[in-house]
């Protein structure tokens, strides 16, 4: 397919790192030429040297013959404008990134009148994750499909756990849970695992199942699981705006902001919410507002080096649960032998939203993506098909498929109940299942997944 | 450096290569020269056997940038002649190692100089062969590679090896993809030389006569089968080979816009018309000086144009000997040598677009004389020009100036006089063939000392890459580890 990206900043970058390795044509605007010139060392794709909001630049990319036009530039504004001269040129398809939270009321209008077909807003969807995150805080990481009924949870295993040594056959015995492993972590090595496959300690697991299940799971394992009450955050960005509107009513939150007319803002459109004018990269700040008490502490800084510093403080004062925010996903290796777990990235958040869409797209056949996370520090790839209407593969015991090497199907969905398939269990079309499988390959739709 | 890589590249070339070389033996069977064909074949084989051995090193995941760009490209054209060679010296139609060489390299570099004095008598296999190497050196060997297979999956750096060898002082793609964007020259490359096969052919042309000129006139080469060049065929003939000789010194760009349908903005391409106006201005003047050596006004023009058509695009075919010349004339035809073709073409020299740039910079410079505060910009096809590309242009005029000025000095100990030493470096350098005197278009480049014929090697490959991909060969900062040399400080003397 031939998609336009407009605006290389952070989140064009990747989204032209990931959707090049997807094999479509790339045409990347921006305005500023080194850039641009990076782009076109690093990646097959073509520049164009422009205002991208201008027919002018628009036209020379040739957005009219495109299949999908992403407006990612720093201003919500000229993104909506993007997509209006988008439309207007021709291109099917428009996706806008939206992050200001003044914009958020108008969206749906938005949306209709310039015929956007998707807008991200990845400031908002990173603050949904660490909700989440802060709500079953026992769980590293957390994404969910079906709607939310099912999840993949990411769990490390302490020395003392009753798992380690044992095989993943025995979990259910064991546990006497419908939970499913669909991936190890162990050092560097990532592993989808058979039934065979033995646990040790100190393994990242990756769990799925229906999402009251995996919180039976966890309080089976005696993981501590405590209910977080007090948040503090430091960095009042707009990812701390969201957080803290949506834990209106569920627990104190505390933001820390550098800048004295920040504060103001936060404080006048979050009354609920305790502001402090302090630099929260003073250690001695932190302490005096009670680092120490709270039961999480989340680190939204602008520059993810701080943030990883705060986090690894603030895991060294004992906090509970400390959740980091990191752009640049080639520090994650590297915090993560810190000891900084729960590790939260927007933009990758927000290109997976935009890579799920564009497989959708790109497939014309019904058996589609749903949903699509990554896992495992982007090392392997959870996707929700839906199972199409018939297929050569339906009402087949799973056993008897003749599925691709290193693919697991980890969950079925079927008309509201969870199920975790064994050898007997089979697709029915209406379902919804959730397959995992390593990053190298990427898949876009349930056909692919089996041998020809 | 990324030396795996670097071989896998060149391991494909030669492997290509050697495909290429096997219809000379089909040719050379038809015509009954059994006594080259086992030659061909051996050399088919040799170049294979060491294509696959540098193919064994998986190059793996290991990314690569301009540098290794640039070395793959020299090396890939050294070897590839190298090999090309083989054929000429083991079937022992060029007894010596060095003019097989000379004359592969100047068939890959579409130069069309030849060591050979009595063309005719080579096999017929081997003129195949020979006229080959111009089709395929003419769009580039690593754009053949790159339109047959696409180096990396989702990796920008095959751009590297496009840039490295595509002439024009700023090589951009036509579409997002490397791989297609090489398909695509390809595609209109192949369909303008069919085109011109179809044409020589209702024009009457021997089949074999017929594709051998069509490799010289895409691959703006200029080699013949002829003693005579082209001198010996019709009207007709010369007037097509005329024509398309022209058209292949075009922008290939200036196509893709034609075939996409952007007639207003491929007709926009300032290139072009000052290409169009320098060859019928060189024409002009050409015809009205030559006006006494042909009986008609008619056949002055038609053999004016064909020269000057042949020379500019670097071509190098004949119908007339511009050695006898008048000295304007002959000027005239210095004159475009210099300037070459077009960028994105397959003719060789300067460049129009680098020559064109040039004069809007001198104009500039005389506007600043006058207003020194104002500030003006230069640009082309609508677009500015960065100062980074005019100062590659200056530095690509001074490093080429040095190196003519070296090679003629080289080539004077021949003692043919300045006429002949100046030409026949500028002839290679700008890869056209033909020069003035000795090896002029009646003549041939035997007689030069070994010397100069490898120092005329070397100004062929440098003229056809464009000199940055051998100067990387040679440049130690290219091969250290990227600038982390311990040296240790000399002690200052008290």
């Amino acid at each position: 397919m031939r998609i336009v990206i407009i605006g290389d900043g952070k989140v064009g970058v990747t989204l032209t790192e990931r959707l090049s390795k997807e094999g479509h044509d790339l045409v990347v605007i921006d305005q500023n030429k080194r850039v641009l010139q990076e782009a076109a060392n690093q990646y097959d794709v073509l520049t164009v040297h422009g205002n991208g909001a201008t027919m002018t630049a628009q036209r020379e990319a040739d957005v009219g013959r495109s299949d999908l036009m992403i407006a990612a530039t720093s201003a919500d504004e000229v993104n909506l404008l993007c997509c209006l001269l988008a439309r207007k040129l021709g291109v099917p398809r428009t996706i806008a990134r939206v992050r200001s939270p003044e914009y958020t009321e108008q969206l749906p209008f938005l949306k209709e009148d310039l015929g956007l077909s998707m807008t991200i807003n990845p400031e908002y969807t990173a603050a949904m994750e660490i909700l989440n995150l802060l709500r079953f805080p026992a769980a590293l990481k957390r994404d969910r499909f079906s709607r939310g009924r099912a999840e993949i949870i990411e769990l490390k295993l302490s020395p003392d756990s009753f798992l380690c040594g044992r095989k993943l056959y025995e979990l259910m015995q064991l546990t006497k849970i419908q939970v499913l492993i669909c991936a190890v972590e162990r050092g560097e090595t990532v592993m989808i695992p058979s039934g065979d496959f033995q646990l040790s300690a100190n393994d990242n697991i990756y769990v799925t199942g229906a999402s009251r299940n995996l919180a039976a799971l966890v309080q089976k394992m005696s993981i501590a699981e405590r209910k977080i009450r007090s948040v503090i955050l430091i960095g009042g960005s707009r990812i701390a705006f969201y957080l803290a509107m949506a834990l209106k009513g569920e627990c104190a939150v505390k933001i820390l902001e550098i800048d004295e007319e920040r504060c103001k803002e936060l404080a006048a459109s979050l009354p609920h919410a305790r502001v402090v004018h302090a630099d929260g990269t003073q250690p001695e700040t932190l302490i005096s507002e009670g680092l120490a008490e709270a039961d999480a502490v989340v680190t939204l800084t602008d520059i993810d080096e701080v943030n990883i510093v705060l986090s690894m403080y603030a895991t060294r004062f004992g906090v509970y649960k400390v959740i980091t925010k990191i752009n640049r996903i080639e520090y994650n290796d590297l915090a993560l032998k810190m000891g900084v777990n729960s590790i939260v990235s927007p933009k990758s958040i927000s290109c997976n939203e935009i890579v799920r869409y564009v497989r959708a797209m790109n497939n014309t056949s019904e058996g589609g993506v749903l949903t699509l996370h990554r896992i495992v520090n982007e090392k392997v790839e959870a996707l929700e098909f839906s199972v199409p209407a018939n297929a050569p593969y339906l009402e087949v015991p799973l056993k008897d498929l003749r599925i691709k090497q290193g693919i697991l199907i980890a969950c079925i969905h079927r008309k509201g109940k969870i199920i975790i398939p064994g050898g007997s269990d089979f697709l029915r079309s209406g379902d919804s299942v959730i397959v995992v499988a390593k990053s190298d390959e990427l898949y876009s739709s349930l056909n692919e997944i089996f041998k020809q | 450096m990324n030396y795996k890589m670097i071989a896998n590249v060149i391991g494909r070339i030669l492997c290509i290569e050697a495909v290429f070389i096997l219809p000379a033996c089909l040719i050379s069977l038809y015509y009954g020269e059994m006594a080259v064909i086992l030659p061909i074949v051996i050399s088919a084989l040799l170049t294979a056997a060491v294509g696959m051995l540098l193919l064994q090193p998986k190059p793996g995941q290991t990314p690569y940038y301009a540098r290794e760009g640039f070395v793959a490209v020299a090396l890939s054209w050294l070897m590839i002649s190298v090999f090309g060679a083989l054929p000429f010296y083991i079937s022992g139609a060029i007894p010596s190692f060095l003019d097989s060489f000379f004359e592969t390299v100047s068939g890959f570099t579409t130069t069309g100089a030849s060591i050979l004095s009595d063309v005719e008598s080579l096999p017929k296999g081997l003129l195949y062969w020979r006229s080959f190497t111009h089709w395929l050196g003419g769009m580039g060997v690593l754009v053949f590679v790159l339109a047959v297979h696409p180096m990396s999956k989702g990796g920008g750096q095959s751009v590297y090896l496009l840039r490295a060898e595509s002439p024009g002082p700023e090589v951009s793609k036509l579409v997002p993809k490397t791989h297609s964007s090489a398909k695509i020259l390809y595609g209109m490359y192949i369909g303008l030389s069919v085109l011109q096969f179809v044409l020589l052919a209702l024009g009457g042309m021997p089949w074999f006569d017929n594709i051998t000129t069509v490799f010289g006139t895409a691959g703006t080469g200029g080699f013949a089968i002829r003693g005579d060049s082209m001198g010996g065929y019709s009207t007709y003939i010369q007037v097509v080979v005329t024509v398309f000789m022209t058209l292949f010194g075009v922008n290939f760009s200036v196509y893709y816009l034609l075939v996409m349908g952007k007639i207003k903005q491929a007709l926009r391409n300032e290139e072009l018309w000052l290409y169009l106006f320098i060859q019928a201005a060189a024409t002009a003047v050409i015809s009205f000086n030559i006006r006494s050596l042909f009986p008609t006004m008619g056949q002055t023009v038609q053999q004016a144009a064909f020269q000057v058509s042949s020379i500019m695009t670097t071509t190098g075919f004949a119908t007339a000997n511009f050695d006898l010349w008048p000295e304007l004339s002959k000027w005239v035809i210095l004159l475009l040598m210099f300037i070459g073709a077009s960028a994105g073409s397959t003719g060789g020299g300067m460049k129009v677009s680098r020559v064109l740039l040039m004069a809007k910079a001198a104009k500039r410079e005389r506007k600043r004389a006058v207003n020194p505060r104002e500030v003006t910009v230069i640009r082309m096809d609508g677009r500015m020009v960065g100062d980074d590309t005019m100062q590659g242009i200056w530095m690509y005029l001074t490093y080429y100036l040095i190196i003519m000025l070296a090679s003629m000095l080289v080539v004077s100990t021949n003692s043919y006089g300045v006429e002949v030493s100046l030409s026949a470096v500028v002839s290679c350098l700008n890869n056209i063939g033909p020069g003035f005197g000795i090896c002029g278009p009646a003549g041939s480049f035997a007689e030069f000392n070994p010397l100069s014929k490898v120092v005329l090697c070397v100004d062929m490959l440098l003229g056809r890459l464009e000199i940055m991909p051998f100067l990387m060969l040679i440049a130690p900062a290219a091969w250290n580890k990227r600038g982390l040399n311990w040296r240790p400080f000399r002690t200052a003397r008290r």
